[in-house]
């Protein structure tokens, strides 16, 4: 049987004087081989996590484990034409910048072809090809000069590197929530997820009272059916499902694809683990108090609604964020019950759509992925004692 | 988008009321048309009070076995029907899509895929989440480091694609790497390498995935398991001077050997029904394809329920030993109750 769950985060600390003591060689190898481990676990999300914070310009060129570095950049700009210059003392002059206002750059080198970007510093004077000399400050303002006037009628390039400055920034999140239809998501995946999750409870909950509390023909045979049923590949159910749904929607005449579906095969799906975790829950409740609640007259439907229930909280509660987490994070039945209409997609759904657009764009993808686990991630952190006794009452057995 | 909230809300209203209604309806009828009373003769009495404690279970159990019937108990056999028909499912071809499948390199190299699959990833996610829980009861912070490993577990498949999709991220060998593996790998002094393109390396790479979820399962599992151990048996080993590593071995290993097994077919389970992952990553190009994979392939895509059927049932095929032994292993737990 299982025994009580651990509680994650909540280790006794030992006290100073023995962990001092405890330092030895061996003790090291330990922390730093689970030290490894957890640092191997995390970095992946956490570099995901950065990089949705960081500017598209900067998430191109470095690599996330550099965000608080600045990053240099290569780029190019052109030159204004002939037509801006002014004449001053004799000398004809184009004023300007590079840079746009709040580029976030300090130009540190510049040359005026792409070979020479190097050759001279922020602040000094390079020739340029059409005529003149141009002075290019590190904040991008340039001043470009020539004794003769100028008659270029293509303005030529200028090349620089820039130095970038790391800058926290939520714009990712704003495009993707807004333009890329991920915020539409987000509803669609709560209009699926919640109702699921809680009808599909409450099914599994006068389900498994019966068939742990009630006497009745074949009580056995149900119980390890749904054993049995725990570990059916859901592939087998796509195909007649889906026909049948696409005859009922024939006959009724609505579409064979849409939420109501998608709710009926959530609710259905889960079941099969909701009840043999629910069971295995309300047959270890103390037999007196049934029995002496049967003895006063109380019929089945009182005992369960007014003291199996209330006792079932911990486990209805870890069968919930189950249920809850596989629907939020399951694709497939989405992909086939729900359909690909735009309005309709889950979150899982739009970024395979975002995999397969925009698959260079990780500014994108990165904020995008982040908004479709945060809500896992809440439920889990805040419930993550259900969770494990819910996983331990699963499993060990 | 108010509106789509405003449906949400409807919704779980209606259906909660829907079943509730059905639930505190069904009993208030059975209650009503069967009632019983002192006043009436006893035979009568006895026969409805009986006939009341029969009917109940099915009011109880109704709408969980309709679900059950209709989304997992007929496909089995639907799918199986189908499997020995054509493409469309209206003429019957007997055998037809499994000779094809025998037949099919594609379906070989799933399946040999599927087969490495199952090898590699509950092995390493339970010799992992071994590892991770055993160090873990050691340190004072081994709480947090359990926690962070076992945070993947929240994450959907696809979510975790997109995090190592960017872990894996390729660029030519004179761009700056912005994927973690490769800047490690050209911080050695090798050449970048496209990872999803390379055969075998690819199906490796995407199993790390998988095993990066699974391990923090494994480790929840086994930590607690390791911790049901009786404190004195290790305390006597150690008296009689064993060292940590014997201990581990011919103790702890031994006394958790069927929490150990368990990990490993429910794990084995997932792994067989892998998509999501193979599905966002590579969608099966360059040798990784697996049978969910293409199972969905054939059937949505190319519009061949027979032969995705018949890949359906061979998933079924390979699921039926763990479900069998699952039976036998819950039919001995009752036993001992």
């Amino acid at each position: 049987m299982a025994t009580i769950a651990p509680e994650l985060p909540l280790e006794r600390a030992r006290s100073a004087p023995r962990r001092l003591a405890r330092i030895r060689p061996g003790r090291i190898v330990v922390h730093l081989a689970l030290l490894f481990f957890v640092v191997l676990w995390t970095l992946p999300t956490a570099g995901l996590l950065i990089s949705s914070f960081r500017e598209p310009d900067q998430l191109a060129v470095s690599g996330w484990w550099t965000a608080l570095a600045p990053a240099t950049i290569r780029e190019a700009a052109r030159l204004p034409v002939a037509e801006a210059q002014v004449e001053e003392n004799g000398v004809y002059v184009i004023r300007g910048s590079v840079l746009e206002p709040g580029s976030n750059r300090t130009i540190e080198t510049f040359g005026t072809t792409n070979a020479t970007l190097g050759d001279t510093p922020a602040g000094g004077t390079a020739t340029v090809r059409v005529g003149g000399e141009i002075t290019l400050e590190s904040d991008g303002a340039f001043v470009w000069t020539s004794p003769t006037p100028f008659t270029h009628t293509t303005g030529p390039r200028v090349y620089y590197a820039a130095e970038l400055q790391p800058r926290a920034t939520f714009e990712n999140y704003a495009t993707v929530l807004t333009a890329n239809g991920v915020g539409r998501s987000f509803i669609n995946s709560m209009t699926v997820a919640l109702p699921a999750t809680i009808i599909s409870v409450m099914v599994a909950a006068f389900a498994a009272y019966a068939l742990a509390w009630m006497r009745f023909r074949g009580r056995t045979f149900f119980v390890v059916s749904v054993v049995a049923l725990m570990v059916v590949p859901l592939q087998l159910a796509l195909i007649p499902v889906l026909r049948l749904y696409n005859e009922v929607g024939s006959v009724l005449g609505i579409p064979g694809k849409g939420y109501f579906g998608v709710w009926l095969a959530h609710i259905a799906f889960g079941l099969p683990l909701a009840v043999y975790l629910l069971r295995n829950y309300i047959v270890g409740l103390p037999r007196e108090i049934m029995e002496s609640a049967r003895m006063d007259g109380a019929s089945h439907f009182q005992i369960f609604t007014s003291l199996v229930l209330p006792l079932s909280i911990p486990a209805l509660a870890s069968i919930a964020i189950f249920q809850f987490l596989w629907i939020w994070n399951d694709l497939l039945v989405a992909l086939v019950f729900l359909g690909a209409q735009d309005d309709h997609v889950v979150l899982t759904g739009r970024l395979i759509d975002l995999l397969g657009t925009m698959g260079e764009d990780w500014n994108l993808l990165t904020a995008g992925a982040f908004i479709s686990i945060v809500v896992p991630l809440l439920v889990f952190f805040g419930l993550q004692r259900y969770f494990v006794r819910g996983l331990l009452a699963g499993s060990v057995k | 988008m108010l509106q789509q909230g405003l449906y949400a809300a409807l919704t779980i209203v209606l259906g909660v009321g829907v079943f509730l209604a059905y639930f505190w309806g069904a009993n208030w009828i059975l209650d009503r048309a069967l009632a019983s009373n002192a006043r009436m003769p006893h035979a009568l009495a006895q026969r409805r009070d009986n006939l009341r404690s029969r009917i109940r279970p099915w009011l109880f159990l109704a709408p969980a076995l309709i679900f059950l019937l209709v989304y997992l108990v007929y496909p089995v056999f639907e799918t199986f029907r189908l499997s020995l028909y054509d493409r469309l499912g209206q003429d019957f071809v007997g055998p037809d899509n499994y000779t094809w499948a025998i037949h099919d390199a594609t379906f070989w190299q799933a399946a040999l895929n599927n087969l490495g699959w199952l090898v590699i990833v509950p092995a390493l996610s339970t010799i992992f989440g071994l590892l991770i829980a055993v160090l873990a009861d050691r340190v004072w912070w081994g709480g947090l480091g359990k926690t962070l490993v076992f945070t993947p577990m929240a994450i959907s498949f696809v979510g975790a694609a997109v995090i190592w999709r960017f872990v894996y991220a390729y660029r030519g060998p004179d761009m700056p790497q912005i994927g973690i593996l490769n800047a490690f790998v050209t911080w050695l002094g090798y050449p970048p390498q496209p990872w999803m393109q390379l055969t075998y390396v690819n199906s490796l790479l995407l199993m790390v995935i998988l095993i990066w979820i699974q391990t923090g399962f494994a480790m929840v599992i086994l930590s607690a398991a390791l911790r049901g151990i009786p404190g004195e048996t290790i305390e006597a080993a150690r008296i009689d001077g064993a060292s940590e590593v014997q201990i581990f071995f011919t103790i702890m290993i031994p006394q958790i050997a069927g929490t150990i097994l368990v990990v490993w077919t429910t794990i084995t389970i997932i792994v067989l029904k892998v998509f999501d992952i193979v599905y966002a990553m590579t969608n099966g190009e360059n040798d990784t394809q697996v049978l969910a994979n293409l199972m969905y392939r054939w059937t949505f895509i190319s519009g061949d329920t027979g032969r995705g059927s018949a890949i359906a049932i061979v998933l079924m095929l390979a699921v039926l030993p763990v479900m069998i032994w699952n039976i036998r292993r819950f039919r001995a737990a009752e036993g001992t109750h």
